[in-house]
């Protein structure tokens, strides 16, 4: 971006309440998901979300490494959370940083309030999120992603996790922020939600809101998910076809 | 919430299981609500609020006084008497551990093979990387897998090619009553031996080795839809070597090294591929126009 100016701050809602890319303020941007996009992975899925490219494989359960991460009454879930270099605008410092390190830890206990992990005791689930590109919302593209790659490896879990963010955007609370939104944005708030019981297992928050627009926007937000969570379903559904060779489901 | 409600032990052998009938499968979701009055949660089943819930991705199979989810992915859950490829991934002074795409590699202790192994000989009889064929004996509480390789069709495996699929397509692999296998077998002239776990070694002529891996991925990726066998067979018939001979006759390379007393492919290779026929995706068979 370089230097951004108060005058390169650009018009983030129209007059007539669209946003910077025509989207409604409740309107998700455009998602695709393809199951078992990767073949050495025991599950695997790659989600295009707006301009997000996200893969994520899963392992597992299999042996522990390091050995004396084990645990005796339940596998361990490990997540890694990686953006490329070439992933953003300005190359990236390839590698771990404190960003990512933080997304893969609450990604990972995000997974351990679903999976039934004591049914692999002494066992390991290792996750991995690629972001290919970003364009803000990774880790809820990378959430979508890993919960698909692990109902694709045979993973025992409460639901699926369908995550969104909703952000405070000239004032207003909107769903599923671009990039542009989350920059010159007011706040920022990504979560994921175990639709079969309502709970939220992921809340982070970014920024200021009121409390009133706070609830507001955790309605909003668990009205997204809900709408993402019918896509991973179909995804699913596409994959697993029982319907004849060359047919449809 | 349903933490504290386990979803019973998982799919430890569904062996037994009536087909539904065809038409009748449903693809259940993690999370999906199963509708299943008076019966029990079983295997890939969890119940929370009084409702019960699918909690792997699967087949929907109500089993009175129980209803389970047949999973359709997911690593090799082993089970007693199964007939497993693997590849050793460590040596030690009395045991290899053999990774056969389980949870946890399973170790074979040097009294499970035909051979004489003298303590810390171990490496002169396998080394890391090689194949073998075993048969899974005992399953402890701990996840520790027990496995022998004394038995019939058990052994070291030389030349030919591993396959990897699904465990949860080995079933359509074999087919009803080894109609699948046996099909491949007849048209490729190919040597196989097919895991419980997914593995396939496959032995014969380059050609021969080429077709049935090819096989092996149309099987694969078309899961559990219908009219595979047609398919198959319309690859296979394609496929045919125009050499009026017909199918050539296997010929295995044999790289022997220091003391491997037996070496497959094993003189009954049927002996492998037991009890197959009763898992119920096979049923898909039935369903087909």
């Amino acid at each position: 971006m370089g230097n951004v100016g108060a005058k390169d701050v650009p018009v983030l809602l129209s007059p007539e309440g669209l946003r910077i890319d025509g989207r409604k303020v409740d309107e998700l941007r455009p998602m695709k998901i393809q199951v078992g996009a990767l073949h050495n992975a025991d599950g695997s899925a790659f989600v295009e979300w707006g301009a997000n490219k996200v893969y994520a494989a899963v392992y597992g359960p299999r042996e522990v490494h390091p050995r004396h991460l084990q645990q005796n009454n339940k596998a361990v879930i490990q997540c890694k959370y990686n953006m490329a270099a070439f992933s953003v605008d300005e190359r990236k410092r390839p590698g771990l940083d404190r960003r990512s390190q933080e997304i893969s830890k609450v990604i990972a206990e995000a997974f351990e309030s679903v999976v039934f992990a004591e049914e692999y005791p002494r066992t390991s689930i290792d996750i991995y999120i690629e972001v290919v590109q970003a364009n803000a919302g990774t880790r809820c593209a990378g959430l979508v992603a890993a919960s698909m790659a692990l109902a694709d490896a045979g993973i025992p879990m409460v639901d699926l996790l369908p995550a969104v963010a909703v952000g405070k955007v000239a004032g207003k609370i909107v769903l599923d922020l671009k990039k542009e939104e989350d920059n010159f944005g007011e706040a920022d708030l990504p979560m994921a939600l175990v639709p079969q019981s309502g709970r939220l297992v992921l809340l982070q928050m970014e920024g200021h809101m009121t409390e009133e627009e706070l609830s507001q926007a955790l309605d909003l937000g668990v009205q997204g998910c809900r709408e993402i969570y019918e896509k991973m379903k179909q995804a699913l559904r596409d994959r697993y076809a029982l319907g004849p060779i060359g047919g449809s489901a | 919430m349903s933490r504290g409600h386990r979803p019973g032990h998982r799919t430890r052998g569904h062996e037994g299981s009536p087909s539904p009938p065809p038409g009748d499968r449903t693809l259940v979701l993690p999370g999906e609500e199963i509708r299943a009055q008076g019966l029990k949660p079983g295997p890939g089943t969890y119940r929370t609020g009084g409702k019960v819930y699918a909690s792997v991705l699967g087949l929907l199979s109500p089993r009175p006084p129980m209803v389970q989810v047949i999973p359709l992915s997911g690593r090799y859950i082993p089970k007693p008497d199964d007939v497993v490829l693997g590849t050793v991934t460590d040596v030690q002074g009395t045991f290899w551990l053999l990774d056969i795409g389980a949870p946890r590699w399973a170790p074979l202790h040097m009294t499970g093979t035909p051979w004489q192994v003298e303590i810390g000989e171990t490496d002169r009889f396998l080394r890391v990387g090689d194949a073998v064929v075993v048969q899974v004996e005992s399953l402890e509480a701990t996840g520790r897998i027990g496995v022998t390789m004394n038995g019939e069709g058990l052994g070291k495996l030389e030349g030919g090619t591993i396959v990897r699929i699904s465990p949860a397509r080995v079933p359509r692999v074999v087919g009803r009553n080894g109609s699948m296998i046996d099909t491949i077998r007849r048209h490729t002239g190919a040597e196989v031996v097919v895991g419980q776990n997914g593995r396939i070694w496959v032995g014969g002529t380059p050609d021969a080795i080429h077709r049935v891996s090819e096989v092996l991925r149309i099987v694969e990726e078309n899961g559990q839809r219908s009219g595979l066998t047609e398919r198959v067979e319309s690859y296979l018939l394609a496929t045919m070597p125009t050499d009026p001979k017909g199918p050539e006759e296997p010929a295995p390379e044999h790289a022997h090294r220091d003391a491997p007393p037996r070496t497959l492919p094993p003189s009954e290779p049927d002996e492998v591929t037991v009890e197959a026929e009763d898992d119920p995706p096979e049923s898909t068979e039935t369903g087909e126009p």
